[in-house]
């Protein structure tokens, strides 16, 4: 991280402060006193060094003790890289955890976030009781997510929740060959991704609705003088002019499903086919077997993957300010 | 010939228009199931429920709010929802506070710092929590030694300033990028005419930026609101189970002994709803303000 951004940085003044802007600093700048700079650093100052420390101090450390065998009791020893081949090779919820979030991500990809956007599309135009769809779509967004879950055990639960005793008593399912939408692997990940998704699209829906309607509407009136359709105008016109909001659509989708932990602990701990790499973490490290330097190994691997949409999005926007 | 594409067109609106209510309705109502599901079961009596062959798919006999009243003494509701206070408004307090301050220090230095200290807290911002709980809870569990203010059992784990101060740290990311878009709109001549006559910058940030930034404020405070009551993860890493835990986290423990039902499961999980839901609908405006100042910019 740290070393990329100077890099970045670097043509930035170049193309920003033109000749105007920079005597104009510089005029500020003299007004400030040393008491004020003084005063200016510890407002800066004292938030920073505490953001750095809990933030990126703690995800420092996470990389060190990844490389330790450390089980909080003993004295630390470096293994090298010992964590990582067990985590890769033997250990046997790595991989399935992965592809969870990767089927996460896919799921939120090719159906949530789409879902949410055309909601947005559709709510943007003037309709009769668009603002009571709106709070109905979005309700799901201000309940946390472990209420999430316990709403939806509601729904999925093998012996009383609402799906089966509907099924059974339309007589479609036999008492006794109800389905375990929780508890059985091959299908209980689905049925956690429903419940995330009716969060997720809500969100989704807000976010974007509030970019349409930062959208130009001589843009559209231009369109549609031109002859084009709702359809072409929103791929055409609205859309490449919506791309910040793009961008900020898909980073959030990317860091949701890779933040995904609350709905599938509260329904089992993550285990039993809701292995996510969030609840390896913990499972490992903050658990009675204490498997501190494993648990970071795993913290090091999810850290990894998220620094490449933080660095992409980072980038963008850097490149958006240079302008 | 004219006449006739026009109201054929009208139709043909008219009926897309139609279709159109009748998906979002739909839609409407599959989305608001659950939680009506969940507020139609916490009404029934469970005993009622079980007696039924039919289960919960049945039409009720009776509907009360005895759940309710059993959760709110057993569960000892009152005493989770203030925990939860205890930690919220302090921290949204704190994060404001250093939010505000770092947006308008920064913005008096120079661009590039401006840029880079934005950076540092925006990606830090957005990385999973996950990925610094276990050197974190490990940090939390030392014991510094000096007894601190408050802090009863001389650590932060187990603590509410501990779960004030993470929350502080990490939300002081997002709001100090949102703050500091929101202050590259205001007037910067009103800044400069303060220095020109003496003005401290403390005495500017407090007398002209906060003020000017009131909404702003508000749209974060009431999304601050909504996020860190309903914070579960951090609820469950850094305390014990036990009678100071947040509502969130209380919810969690209570899945396991006290609540053997799901009527009250289901009055749990609506009461600890209740307080985000109220605000949300009382505070609309704000709390979509709040998004939208995050999103559009950036």
């Amino acid at each position: 991280m740290s070393k990329s951004e100077p890099q970045a940085l670097a043509p930035a003044p170049a193309n920003v402060a033109g000749a105007g802007a920079a005597p104009a600093k510089r005029r500020r700048y003299s007004l400030l006193t040393k008491r004020d700079k003084f005063a200016l650093s510890l407002m800066v100052g004292i938030p920073f060094v505490i953001f750095m420390i809990l933030i990126w101090g703690m995800a420092f450390v996470s990389v060190i003790l990844s490389f330790t065998n450390w089980d909080g009791v003993n004295p630390i020893h470096f293994v090298g890289i010992d964590n990582y081949t067990q985590l890769f090779t033997t250990y046997p919820f790595f991989w399935p955890a992965l592809s969870h979030n990767i089927l996460w991500l896919l799921f939120f990809i090719c159906f949530a976030t789409p879902m949410g956007i055309l909601l947005a599309v559709l709510l943007d135009r003037p309709l009769r009781g668009s603002r009571i769809y709106q709070s109905i779509f979005f309700i799901p967004v201000v309940l946390s997510l472990a209420v999430v879950g316990f709403i939806w055990e509601l729904q999925y639960n093998v012996l009383d929740g609402f799906i089966n005793s509907a099924l059974v008593g339309m007589g479609l399912v036999q008492p006794n060959a109800t389905i375990d939408w929780l508890g059985d692997p091959s299908i209980n990940i689905w049925a956690v991704l429903v419940a995330a998704s009716w969060r997720h699209i809500g969100y989704i829906m807000v976010l974007y609705l509030a970019g349409l309607k930062s959208v130009d509407p001589s843009l559209r009136e231009a369109a549609a003088i031109d002859g084009a359709s709702e359809r072409q105008t929103f791929f055409h016109v609205v859309f490449p002019v919506m791309a910040p909001i793009n961008t900020v659509i898909v980073v959030v989708t990317v860091i949701e499903s890779l933040r995904a932990f609350d709905i599938a602990f509260v329904i089992n701990q993550g285990k039993n086919g809701l292995e996510l790499l969030s609840i390896l973490i913990t499972n490992s490290a903050l658990s009675e077997a204490s498997l501190i330097g494993f648990g970071s190994a795993i913290a090091v691997v999810l850290l990894t993957i998220s620094l490449v949409p933080i660095v992409l999005y980072l980038t963008r926007v850097l490149r958006s300010e240079n302008m | 010939m004219a006449g006739q594409r026009t109201t054929h067109n009208r139709l043909r609106r008219r009926l897309s228009r139609a279709g159109l209510h009748i998906f979002l309705s739909i839609l409407a109502f599959i989305f608001a199931w659950p939680l009506l599901y969940a507020v139609y079961t916490s009404l029934r009596p469970y005993g009622e429920v079980v007696a039924n062959p039919n289960g919960f798919f049945s039409t009720p006999a009776t509907l009360n709010l005895n759940n309710y009243f059993t959760f709110w003494d057993s569960a000892n509701y009152p005493q989770f929802f203030m925990n939860t206070m205890v930690i919220t408004l302090p921290a949204i307090v704190l994060t404001l506070f250093a939010a505000s301050m770092v947006a308008f220090a920064v913005s008096r230095f120079s661009w590039r710092f401006n840029l880079l200290v934005l950076m540092i807290f925006t990606a830090g911002n957005l990385l999973p929590p996950q990925v610094i709980i276990v050197p974190l809870y490990r940090l939390y569990n030392l014991i510094p030694g000096i007894p601190l203010p408050f802090m009863d059992n001389g650590r932060l784990y187990d603590n509410a300033i501990g779960l004030i101060l993470i929350h502080t740290t990490f939300q002081t990311g997002f709001c100090t990028f949102v703050l500091s878009n929101y202050m590259k709109t205001l007037s910067k001549e009103l800044v400069e005419a303060a220095m020109v006559d003496g003005a401290g910058v403390f005495m500017i940030y407090r007398q002209i930026i906060l003020p000017l930034c009131r909404p702003a404020l508000a749209a974060l405070g009431t999304l601050l609101f909504v996020w860190i009551y309903n914070d579960f993860f951090w609820s469950v890493m850094l305390f014990k189970s036990g009678d100071k835990r947040p509502i969130t986290a209380a919810l969690n423990n209570l899945s396991g002994t006290f609540f053997t039902d799901p009527t009250l499961v289901a009055a749990g999980s609506i009461m600890a709803a209740i307080p985000t839901v109220v605000l949300y609908l009382l505070l609309q405006r704000f709390f979509i303000s709040g998004l939208t100042l995050g999103s559009t910019k950036g």
